[in-house]
């Protein structure tokens, strides 16, 4: 058990430090300005593009069901006009970049190393390194640049929708104050709260990324190491992300408030 | 061109190769021939440095290319062409971008001349007008041409196959036996095979080396392989299995 024990957290300080390594490849690569700009922008739209709807479905229902159940717990107080800006805050600087994160992680993180997984068990990686490719400069790169750019831009829309919904269930579903409410929100909501929230975001993409080529790159033989690697590339980067967002909260919310 | 020295490789405790050592001059056809499972696809990928050895040299045209980085080694690969088992071929791209990946990539070149040397080097392995075909729309023997017009395309020093005729019919694979030779004389090209076939092994090399429990167990040419009497020769060359030896 305690051997068990042992193997299991030698094999994640492993993946950690792998992980490191390929991070600081992509550094060089990109610090050399190795990067394939048509594959950049094929993957700023499947990863940025195609995770709309997906992104816009979450910061919106999750927006509706802050602003009602802030409602419920608010009006017993009678502080229903602050309830937007509860949902205005939250969703700036926690939902909107962790959900959107989430969400992101389960649609490309799966991807991308479902993709490389499949590359490299039928030796397309192998093939891209004899034809004088670094498998990072083309594979990595161009992920990890796209997940930074279209990571901001998705959280902003998911905020944006979130508070636009909880507006609208706040106002016209509850019956609150629309003034007041937009009042307290701008008056609660700061620029630290939305920076927080996008700092956050362009961390997250790079976890998404890192950790989705990482397994991609390293999965097992056969379709029962892809499957593997999927999973765990979801499962990995997700609860990255969830443990990185507290210390992120606490680290950033120190930072901004000293600037 | 080519020198091994004292090679060791294991895969966890599975010891792969032990102690391999040979040389291939510039311009020789070299077929490494063994059991399957015996490692001659590991050793063919240690050439071109896609794995590392636990011990031993790899060296290429006087550079010993087991200490180097990955990106040093990008330099060395220039010099090789690989055509792999199931041709590896990018599966994303059509025909022409998969041959044209090398020479794009390189950047030295200008469209035009890119798309000229792929309609050339389509005609070469016999597959001209196929340049918009997606990989998934070949076949077998299609495949294996394309991922060799991709192996030659950028005019390498050496070649290597992984088993370019596995999985082909006996016809398919007289003709890519007859490509690999045209390759070798018209491009004058150090080539080496990696196969179990002794028919193509037979044809294709001027010089065979048999991988036998991880070393190098016999070497010589077709002929002197084909007519040894080393009992674990003869059986692999006849295709007699060793009933002292489980082998499946």
């Amino acid at each position: 058990m305690n051997r068990q024990g042992n193997g299991w957290i030698s094999d994640w300080l492993e993946g950690l430090g792998r992980i490191t390594l390929l991070a600081r490849e992509a550094f060089f690569s990109l610090r050399t300005l190795r990067v394939s700009w048509r594959d950049l922008i094929y993957q700023i739209y499947f990863i940025g593009v195609k995770s709309q709807s997906v992104v816009l479905i979450t910061g919106a229902f999750t927006g509706m069901v802050l602003g009602a159940q802030t409602y419920f717990q608010f009006h017993k107080v009678k502080m229903d006009t602050a309830t937007l800006a509860v949902v205005s805050v939250s969703m700036c600087s926690e939902l909107g970049p962790v959900l959107t994160g989430l969400m992101v992680a389960g649609r490309v993180g799966a991807a991308i190393a479902a993709e490389l997984g499949t590359m490299r068990v039928t030796e397309q990686i192998d093939a891209l390194r004899t034809l004088a490719t670094h498998p990072v400069d083309y594979l990595v790169v161009p992920r990890l640049l796209a997940l930074h750019i279209a990571m901001p831009l998705l959280t902003v829309e998911a905020i944006a929708l979130g508070i636009c919904s909880g507006y609208v269930v706040g106002v016209f579903l509850l019956g609150i104050d629309p003034v007041y409410s937009w009042v307290n929100m701008v008056r609660y909501t700061g620029g630290t709260d939305v920076m927080m929230g996008l700092i956050k975001s362009v961390i997250f993409g790079g976890i998404i990324a890192l950790v989705g080529c990482y397994k991609g790159m390293s999965c097992g033989e056969g379709a029962e190491g892809v499957g593997r690697a999927t999973t765990e590339a979801v499962v990995y980067s997700s609860i990255a992300i969830l443990i990185s967002n507290f210390f992120l909260t606490l680290s950033l919310t120190r930072l901004l408030n000293t600037l | 061109m080519i020198e091994v020295r004292d090679l060791k490789k294991s895969f966890g405790s599975h010891r792969i190769l032990d102690g391999v050592s040979f040389t291939i001059e510039k311009g020789e056809s070299v077929v490494i021939i063994g059991r399957s499972g015996g490692g001659k696809s590991v050793l063919l990928k240690h050439l071109i440095g896609l794995l590392r050895p636990n011990s031993g040299e790899v060296v290429i045209a006087g550079e010993n290319i087991v200490s180097m980085t990955e990106r040093e080694l990008l330099r060395v690969r220039g010099r090789f062409g690989m055509l792999f088992q199931g041709a590896a071929l990018f599966d994303s791209m059509t025909v022409a971008e998969n041959i044209a990946f090398g020479l794009r990539r390189r950047g030295d070149l200008p469209a035009e001349e890119i798309a000229k040397r792929v309609e050339n080097v389509l005609r070469v392995v016999e597959m001209p007008g196929i340049e918009n075909k997606k990989p998934s729309e070949l076949s077998g023997g299609m495949k294996k041409r394309v991922g060799l017009a991709r192996a030659i395309v950028y005019r390498p020093e050496i070649v290597l196959y992984d088993e370019p005729t596995t999985g082909l019919d006996p016809v398919v694979s007289d003709s890519i036996d007859k490509l690999i030779l045209r390759v070798r004389d018209h491009l004058d090209v150090t080539t080496v095979v990696v196969t179990h076939d002794m028919r193509s092994a037979r044809r294709l090399g001027q010089r065979i080396l048999m991988l036998h429990q991880q070393k190098i167990h016999a070497t010589g040419t077709a002929e002197e392989i084909f007519n040894s009497t080393d009992p674990v020769v003869r059986r692999f060359v006849e295709g007699i299995a060793d009933p002292q030896e489980q082998t499946f």
